[in-house]
Order: structure tokens, then C-alpha cells, then sequence
């Protein structure tokens, strides 16, 4: 099958998938009557989004690599416009904070256009880690320097670097593959958003044991074991899509599934240290969109190193 | 009250211009309403905020519904806002500024008879009652008499405090380039001046009706 032709069945599945959730949604609003429970009104919301979410994503695909970069370098910005909002930064770090948005951002979305993996891959963990102590330090306000400076290091590192991941996908030569990247992203995005949706309602609706209740009281075993087992069962039956073999697929989707799990188990460490619920408002019903990205943001540069290894020529 | 079309060529740039600003303040912002105590009315009001960065009145205006923005007019100092240039334009034309001198010039009506002439033509007014903007560390310096006066020469006018967060964040003093971080604007319950309120208790009340909008101050 081509690119096409997959993409094309890809999009029908998942907005089967939707049709299925949306008219679940309703069935329980209609039968919780006039004033439904919280969950059933936050599920609706969470459903509508993901119409958009998926929409936006189908979009970008449409007009290739200039969509697909375009839109995560949008999505790292917003990220870091929520990130950046809980830092304790002050007034010296005003250059730091444009030279992070004015040129990191766009920098790092521009080698991954221009497919130089060599620089892309060391340009934020070096040259914008050095070159960030380095502003803050000539700024001269040293309260607290080491703690306001790991901040913009570590929202860097995470909003813009591990995300940017995601379209980097798109510069890997894969011998027999070439031309399908695209469909590698679908992959990772279908699966750790799948695993995430999946632990969702397996906590919901079979979750009794807390998995760390110190840091987030909606996270169960149930739910963990379910959801991470099924979504690598889907990457599985996905693997046709992929330069995967099914159980490599399966592998793969499993350690996607895990590092996303931690990637939420660590945001909302940071979101409780913090003393805040979600990360902002942009997406109805899920918070902002670190709450949406926090498990692709883990899982987007591990599967990008796994594909590049042992696949890529 | 909707204002009628306006097809003059500088009618429309100032139109073009408004979207300019209220999608670069979306952007940068992603600034979010919270009609905590009151909801978005056409009647007059005066909006009164905090006051620390000169994107205080764009916020406001940002956040207020598309209908209520051309009625609704910042209170703005002549010699920042006035004169001629891009900010005049911006000022005069974009926000519909209502300029007043700061020391008040005995041969024009007094500043707050321009206000209370502004608010009786149904128009809201975003009102800074510290008079200046906040460049201390304090969270929110001492009023000046300014919005006593103008409740009582307009004692029906509604007072809806807005709590402005994070603004100062994203524009500080002596930058001219805005970082990207959330804001958030709140509008609080309007108050009014009580029957025999002095001048110092009316202002101490209303800066306590600001104070319990700003984060950490322990709404009610």
C-alpha cells in the first residue's frame, strides 16, 4: 500500500474511533439527565477536543514536512509559554527568556528542516545549555541563580528539545521506508496518545490501587497495566505501517507506552511542587497542552534513537 | 450599544490595527477572562485594575466580548497617549482613549468631568486608580482620589474591580519586548459608594476589593 493509502485508513480508523466515543459521550449525558456528574461533562469536553486535536494533526499531515514542523514548533511554543509561567525567573532573566522563544525555538525547528541531525541533536543539550548560563550569569542577579537558570534549561530541554523529536522523524533515511516517515509519527502519536486515553478508561472504570499517590491521585495499577498493555497490543497490530516486524512493533509500543506513563508520572511532580493542577487552559477539558504532550514529550526521542540505531541506514 | 459601521479608510486601519493588537496579546498571553462576580454587561461601567505595565488597558480590552470593546474606553494620560504618531494613532482612533492631563489645565473641563461626560454617553471606562504605573515591588500601591471623585459625581455607575496577573512578567519595566507567559484578567464584584462613605474609607475599600482578585490573596 502507499503512504496515502495507509494515511487515508489510518484517519477513517481513528475517526471511527471518535464516532464511538463521541456517541458513548452522549449516551451518558442523556441518561444522567438535565445536570450530568463532572466526569461525563469533563469526558465531552475531552472528546470534542480530541476532534480538534486530530483535525489539526490530519491537517499539518496533508501539507507534509512543512505542516508537521510547523505545527510542533507551535506546540513547543505554547508549551513553553505555560512552562515558563510557573517558573520562579525575575526581572534579569528578560533576555534569557527571549533568547530561549526568539532563537532556540526557531533554530532547533529550522536544522530539523534542513535534516542536520548532527547539530540538531546537540544544538539545546550544548551550545543552548552553556549559552543560557552564560546570558544569566553577564545579567548579574545572582538570587537563586542555579535554580532560576535549571528552570529555563529544563523547559528548553523538554517544550522545545524532546518534542522536536516528533518531526525529526521526518529526516530519517529508512532503507525500503522512505517517503512514509509520517506514518512513524501517526505511530508514536496513535500509541502513546492511544495508551494515555486507554489508561484513562481503564482507571475509570476498573482502578482501585493508587500507583503514586503522592503525585497524582488519578493514576492506578489498573489502569497502568491495562492501558499500556492494550496500546502496545494496538502498535502491534500498527506494525504494517511501520519498518517494523509485529513483535518489534510490539516492543517498541510497549517501551512508547512506559516512558509516556513516567512522562506524566514527572510533569505532575513538577505540577505539584508547583502547587498547580494543570499546566494552563488551552485545550478544553485537559488542561493545557503540557498535560495533553507530557507522555510524547518522553517517549518522542527514545523511539527516535531506537528507530534511528537499528533501522535507519 | 453597537457602534455603527464606519467605512472611512482611517476607521478601517484602526479596525485592522485592533485585530493586530488583540491577536498579538492572544499569542503572547493566551490571556483568559474569570468573571468571578459579575458577567460582561453592556451598561456603563468603570473597570478599575492594577497597574504595571502599559498592556494593562489591551489585556482588559482583549478580554472583553468583541460588542463591548468599541464602548469600552481606557482612561489615558494626553501626554503619553496624545499628540501625534503611532501611539496617538493607537491611542485615539484603536482604543478610543479618553486623554487626560495629568496636572489639569484650568482653561479645559476638569478630568473628571471628560469621564463622567464619557460614561453618560454609555460608554465603560478602564480606569487606573494608583494613578501611575506600578514599577515597585509592592503588589498594589495606594489609590489617589481620582475614582472617589468619579463615583460620586456618577453614583450609579458600576465599579468592577480587575485584577491583571502576570502582565508585568511579560513586559517589565525598561523591556520593550514581551516574553510569551499566560496572563489572566478578573473581574471581581462591582461595588458602589454607601450612603455618608467617606473618601478614605471608599478608597480602602475598593483597593481591598482589587487586593482579594490577585493570586496568593486568598479569594473568598
Amino acid at each position: 500500500m502507499s503512504a496515502q493509502t495507509e494515511f487515508l485508513w489510518l484517519s477513517l480508523g481513528v475517526a471511527g474511533v471518535l464516532v464511538v466515543a463521541t456517541l458513548i459521550g452522549q449516551i451518558l449525558a442523556k441518561r444522567a439527565g438535565p445536570e450530568p456528574g463532572a466526569v461525563i461533562v469533563n469526558l465531552n469536553q475531552r472528546i470534542h477536543a480530541w476532534w480538534v486535536m486530530v483535525g489539526l494533526i490530519a491537517g499539518a499531515f496533508l501539507f507534509g514536512k512543512a505542516g508537521v514542523i510547523l505545527l510542533f514548533a507551535f506546540a513547543s511554543f505554547a508549551a513553553l509559554r505555560e512552562f515558563l509561567t510557573l517558573t520562579p525567573t525575575r526581572l534579569g532573566d528578560h533576555w534569557a527568556l527571549l533568547a530561549v522563544f526568539l532563537l532556540a525555538l526557531p533554530i532547533q525547528y529550522y536544522l530539523i528542516w534542513i535534516e542536520w541531525y548532527g547539530l540538531y541533536s546537540i544544538f539545546i543539550p550544548v551550545y543552548g545549555f552553556l549559552s543560557l548560563s552564560i546570558i544569566a550569569a553577564i545579567g548579574g542577579d545572582t538570587t537563586r541563580f542555579l535554580e532560576r537558570i535549571s528552570f529555563v534549561q529544563w523547559g528548553l530541554m523538554i517544550c522545545v528539545f524532546c518534542l522536536s523529536h516528533v518531526p525529526a522523524f521526518l529526516t530519517l533515511d529508512i532503507p525500503g521506508y522512505n517517503g512514509k516517515q509520517l506514518l512513524l509519527i501517526a505511530f508514536l502519536v496513535i500509541v502513546v496518545q492511544g495508551s494515555d486515553v486507554l489508561q484513562y478508561v481503564f482507571g475509570k472504570l476498573l482502578g482501585r490501587h493508587k500507583v503514586a499517590p503522592s503525585l497524582s491521585p488519578s493514576k492506578t495499577w489498573e489502569g497502568l497495566i491495562g492501558g499500556v498493555a492494550s496500546a502496545s497490543l494496538i502498535g502491534m497490530a500498527l506494525w504494517k505501517i511501520t519498518p517494523f516486524a509485529p513483535l518489534q512493533a510490539g516492543l517498541i509500543a510497549l517501551v512508547i507506552c512506559l516512558m509516556g506513563f513516567f512522562g506524566g508520572l514527572v510533569m505532575s511532580a513538577i505540577k505539584r511542587d508547583r502547587g498547580v493542577k494543570d499546566w494552563g487552559h488551552m485545550i478544553e477539558g485537559h488542561g493545557g497542552i503540557l498535560d495533553r504532550l507530557d507522555s510524547v514529550i518522553f517517549a518522542a526521542p527514545i523511539m527516535f534513537h531506537i528507530t534511528r540505531y537499528w533501522f535507519s541506514a | 450599544m453597537a457602534a455603527k459601521a464606519n467605512l472611512a479608510p482611517k476607521a478601517i486601519v484602526a479596525r485592522v490595527v485592533a485585530g493586530l493588537v488583540v491577536g498579538f496579546a492572544r499569542l503572547v498571553t493566551a490571556v483568559r477572562p474569570e468573571w468571578r462576580g459579575c458577567l460582561p454587561s453592556p451598561s456603563a461601567r468603570v473597570y478599575f485594575a492594577n497597574h504595571a505595565s502599559h498592556g494593562d488597558f489591551v489585556l482588559i480590552w482583549t478580554v472583553l466580548p468583541q460588542a463591548l470593546r468599541t464602548t469600552t474606553r481606557p482612561v489615558a494620560a494626553r501626554d503619553y497617549w496624545g499628540g501625534t504618531g503611532l501611539r496617538a494613532f493607537i491611542g485615539r482612533n484603536v482604543f478610543n482613549a479618553v486623554l487626560i492631563d495629568r496636572v489639569p489645565d484650568p482653561r479645559q473641563p476638569h478630568p473628571i468631568e471628560q469621564l463622567g461626560a464619557a460614561l453618560k454617553e454609555g460608554s465603560s471606562l478602564i480606569f487606573f486608580p494608583e494613578g501611575t504605573r506600578n514599577t515597585t515591588g509592592d503588589i498594589l500601591l495606594p489609590f489617589k482620589g481620582g475614582l472617589y471623585h468619579l463615583t460620586r459625581d456618577n453614583p450609579d455607575v458600576e465599579l468592577v474591580p480587575v485584577w491583571i496577573d502576570n502582565l508585568s512578567r511579560v513586559m517589565p519595566k525598561g523591556h520593550f519586548l514581551p516574553v510569551p507567559l499566560l496572563c489572566s484578567v478578573t473581574f471581581g464584584t462591582p461595588i458602589r459608594l454607601a450612603a455618608e462613605e467617606g473618601k478614605d474609607a471608599f478608597l480602602a475599600r475598593a483597593r481591598t476589593a482589587l487586593l482579594t482578585l490577585a493570586p496568593g490573596e486568598n479569594p473568598p
